[in-house]
């Protein structure tokens, strides 16, 4: 079933995105080359608490952490633990709060130390896809106008899109209806209408679009090993264009996070 | 944290690949391979042949029983009908 959200739940939506945003701004100060994700996701859990959230991914299917911790060539849904982060790694975090009943999920993909020129663009690419996406939520698009302009933008560049899988929308858990690919055509799937929250999050690999889910059930690793990047905002749909939920005071490369001057209007 | 498309993957994948082998084609079935155009009522699909033609295909009782979902974009194989080659049956998904 696909939930519109009032301008009250939206406003609650946004308190608990407003966690998750600053958690994760912490979480991409503290990576260093040396540390272990799980020092990364004892920090994130401390600190939705602290801000009187919960950790919505902790126990989420039987999920140990409170974020994803994916290096390298894992895509999504990787496990924190005692893997040491090294120089050069990609590290992707998502992380979701949820605050007095609403789920906000975000997620971004930072560098450990120094990166290479190619794992660079992975991820500015990426966060362009994201940008990109982001402004196709006008009222009266299709939820294919966000895949389509996604998929398009990565594969210019060569990369992959993931399709097994997708964006969601979000609400009172996690995964709502309708399911967002980072593919597709325009001007088909649902129509977007104010009110409706998605969870937009292009998942872009160096080298082919297949994937391979670990032993462990949960962490997803491009099938030809090369690297993956992943970008995620919760952003609503509203009669004045999308508004973005998860926004982080602190950016990267603002230069590539389009949406940014438009902060104001969400602050 | 990314949503997993479609319902139960890996089972539902078993169950497929058995369902492809033991499916016996009823009466001298076409087979050919196609792509999800679009979701209709009641279980039926368009579907777009790799020839080009678009038919309307409805979903077999043994992949609705293993709870296969099928999306636009899909490919999947179907069976027509000799006599009636604008409407199929579904019988797998691949992948």
């Amino acid at each position: 079933m696909i939930t519109l959200k009032s301008p009250r739940e939206i406003e609650l939506m946004r308190r608990s995105g407003k966690i998750t945003s600053s958690v994760l701004t912490a979480l991409i100060k503290a990576v260093r080359p040396g540390m272990t994700t799980s020092e990364l996701d004892r920090m994130a859990e401390e600190g939705i608490r602290q801000a009187g959230g919960v950790p919505t991914f902790k126990g989420y299917n039987g999920f140990p952490g409170s974020i994803c911790a994916s290096v390298n060539d894992e895509v999504v849904h990787g496990i924190p633990g005692t893997r040491i982060l090294r120089e050069g790694d990609l590290l992707s975090i998502d992380i979701g709060t949820t605050l007095d009943g609403y789920v906000s999920d975000s997620a971004v993909t930072v560098p450990v130390g120094t990166i290479s020129a190619q794992a660079r663009q992975l991820l500015d690419v990426t966060q362009e896809c994201l940008t990109i996406g982001v402004a196709q939520m006008q009222a009266g698009k299709r939820v294919g106008d966000i895949g389509a302009a996604v998929q398009a933008h990565a594969e210019r560049h060569g990369y992959g899109v993931v399709r097994e899988l997708v964006g969601h929308g979000v609400g009172r858990s996690m995964h709502e209806e309708p399911q967002v690919p980072n593919y597709g055509e325009p001007g088909t799937g649902m129509e977007l209408r104010p009110g409706l929250v998605l969870a937009v999050e292009p998942m872009i690999t160096q080298g082919g679009p297949r994937i391979r889910i670990l032993g462990d059930g949960w962490t997803v690793v491009t099938a030809d090993g090369k690297l993956a990047a992943h970008f995620e905002h919760t952003i609503a749909v509203t009669e004045s264009g999308p508004k973005i939920l998860t926004l982080r005071d602190y950016a990267e490369r603002p230069e590539i996070e389009r949406y940014r001057p438009a902060r104001e209007a969400i602050a | 944290m990314a949503r997993r498309r479609g319902g139960r993957p890996a089972r539902a994948k078993a169950s497929a690949e058995k369902a492809a082998k033991t499916a016996t084609p009823k009466e001298e079935a076409i087979e050919v391979e196609g792509m999800i155009v679009e979701p209709l009522p009641n279980a039926m699909f368009r579907v777009e042949l790799t020839n080009g033609h678009r038919v309307l295909a409805h979903v077999s009782g043994k992949i609705r029983m293993h709870f296969i979902r099928i999306l636009p974009g899909d490919r999947v194989l179907v069976e027509l009908s000799p006599y009636d080659l604008t409407h199929g049956r579904i019988t797998y998904r691949y992948k």
